[in-house]
This record gives structure tokens, sequence and C-alpha cells, in this order.
């Protein structure tokens, strides 16, 4: 590697930081512009019941949506905590 | 049959306005029938960018209030008698715009004129909502920045879910990107988003790249949209766009970095 090729990679240009940060960016947000509105309470409720039986954390629980041409899916994701006592 | 065209961006200060009066007046000065309609009502602009500001007697909210008819708040263009202009009220009252109110007075205008063109304010409230709901095209003002980009993208959502076209299932807005304030010398150096960047982002059709000009601020100093300045690269670069969304094939100006050594050392105008 030249002395040239070093300055030149040494830093990633600006432009480009700011198309890879947009890029994660958009998609994101396109993703959760899809989602229908009652996600949230969906999720909400959820973690009430959920805890009336097993004592989780707020954040032990995911609500994803999907969606492609064919058809939408609604993942549900809940992490239970390592030693549970059932009563 | 006429089409409304709401010029929108949510992100403010990317020149929304110019675009507007650039636009609206190449399409009258191709011959067609034009009316531009500010909906910034509080913070109107459109007047002073077109040169009107001392003939505004009655505003688009008037009109809506039916305090006046449509053909006594238009006004003509001093330089093109194809185009005409509506000016947003100065009003602080953040309802004054109704859907219904907006609804009547563009199927109005659409009796007379081939093409309305809706400035819309920044941001997402009432009245960019309004400008953008009757639209058939749109044109996305973008700078190559990332929250003008972000801000683009949001309105993107906005215009294929909240639309009266959305709404009704029928065929989609036809969206066109505008990327203005272009330095490709900048692009060069990789310390701005080049128009391919933008373009993969938003992956919108792009109708024209207006390079950041002096002759922007020159035209609005004065009162003429700068589309009428000819010999300034804004003002061909609008035209281009203009000619373009009329239909005509012209290759895309502005993107490279034309300027050779001789321009560098001597500048451009």
């Amino acid at each position: 590697m030249s002395l040239l090729d070093y300055f030149r990679t040494s830093k990633a240009s600006s432009a480009s930081l700011a198309k890879e940060r947009l890029q994660i960016l958009v998609a994101h947000e396109r993703s959760s512009r899809n989602q229908p509105s009652y996600l949230p309470q969906l999720q909400k409720e959820l973690l009430e019941v959920i805890r009336k039986y097993v004592n989780v954390e707020q954040d032990a629980i995911s609500v994803n949506f999907e969606q492609n041409d064919t058809q939408e899916t609604l993942e549900l994701n809940i992490v239970l905590p390592d030693h549970q006592k059932t009563s | 049959m006429a089409r409304i065209i709401v010029v929108t961006s949510g992100k403010g200060g990317v020149g929304k306005t110019t675009t507007s009066a650039a636009i609206a007046m190449g399409l009258a000065k191709k011959g067609h029938k034009t009316a531009v309609i500010d909906f910034d009502v509080g913070l109107r602009n459109l007047d002073l960018i077109m040169g009107c500001e001392r003939r505004v007697v009655y505003d688009f909210v008037n009109v809506i209030n039916g305090e006046a008819t449509l053909n006594q708040a238009l006004i003509r263009d001093k330089n093109c008698n194809m185009l005409y202009i509506l000016p947003a009220s100065q009003t602080r009252d953040k309802d004054a715009l109704s859907q219904e109110g907006v609804g009547k007075i563009l199927d109005e205008l659409k009796k007379d004129f081939k093409y309305i063109v809706c400035d819309s304010p920044a941001g997402i409230e009432k009245g960019a909502h309004l400008a953008m709901y009757f639209a058939d095209d749109a044109f996305i003002v973008t700078n190559p920045e990332v929250s003008s980009v972000r801000d683009s993208d949001r309105m993107l959502g906005i215009l294929s879910s909240k639309s009266r076209r959305a709404e009704q299932n029928e065929e989609p807005i036809r969206e066109y990107l505008l990327l203005s304030r272009y330095s490709p010398d900048r692009v060069k150096l990789g310390e701005m988003l080049s128009v391919d960047d933008v373009q993969e982002i938003l992956s919108l059709h792009l109708l024209g790249v207006i390079p950041e000009s002096k002759s922007v601020l020159n035209a609005s100093n004065s009162g003429m949209p700068v589309i009428l300045d000819e010999k300034s690269d804004a003002g061909q670069a609008y035209a281009d766009i203009v000619a373009r969304y009329l239909g005509e094939d012209r290759p895309h100006r502005f993107i490279d970095d034309k300027k050779g050594l001789f321009g560098k050392l001597f500048g451009r105008k």
C-alpha cells in the first residue's frame, strides 16, 4: 500500500457515512410504517396477561409485524426468566 | 384534464417555494394556463418570491370563507398572462383551511386551469397535509443532506397512505425527485451525498438536479422566479425539469463538475 493510499483510505468520506446511516434508518422507518396501529396496545395487553402467570420484564416481550406480497406475519417473542417457579 | 402538482419536502428551507414559483412559471411559459397556490397559512411567502406582494387584496382563506370570489383573489402574474397566483392568508388561525373548502376551490380551478401547483408549507401539519391531499403528482424537493433525505422519505410514506388517491384506492400519486442545492465539486470530494446515493435511498424517479446557485438569491431579491433568469444554471435546471415533466427527453445536467482547471482558476459567473 502506497503512502497515498494510506491517506485515501484512512478515513471514510462523510458522504458515504451519511449514505450508510440513511440506508439503515430509512429501511427501519419504512418497515415500521406499514405496521398496524394497534401493535403497541397489543404488546402492552399481552404483557399484562403474561405477567399474571409469569414474572417477566417489560422488555422481555417483542412483537414483530412482517409483511410481504402474499402474507402478513405477526411474530411474538417472550423471553422467560431462567428459574421460573410455576405456581 | 387538469393536474394538481404538490411541491413538498417535509423539511423547511430546501427550496419548495423557489421550486413552486419556477415550475409554475415554466409551465405557464410553455403555454399552459397555470395557478400556483400558497398553502403556508400564517407565513405567506410565495407572493414575495413571485414579486406580487403589493397586489395581494384577497387570499386563499377569504375565498374559502366566501368573503371573496376566486377571480377576485387570483393575481395575474406580471411576466406571464397564463400564470395566476393565489396567496396564502396571514391569519394565525391554524384551522382556517378545511379539507372541504380546499377541495371545492381546487375543483373550481380545475375547470379553468391546466396545472395547479400547490406550494406546501414545511412540516407534516394541516397545511402540508391539505397541500398534498388532492395531488395527482408530487415533486419532492430534497437537499443532498441527511435530515432532508429522511424527511423526504417520511413525506413519501404520507403521500402513499394519507392522500385522496390512497384513501380512495385510485392510481397512486406520481412522485418525482428534485434534488436541489447540489454541489458537484463537494460530491467529488466525498463531502456530499451524490444524486445516485439519494436515488438509491429514496428509489424515486429523478426529474432534475438544481445546482447550488447564486442566482436563486438574486432572483428572490428581485421577486422574479429564477427560471426567468435563462442564463443562470438554476434557471436552466428548472427549465429542463419543466420540459421533462411535460414529456421531453432531456439529458441530465449539473451533475458533474464540468469546471476545468481554467474554470477553477477564474471561476464561473
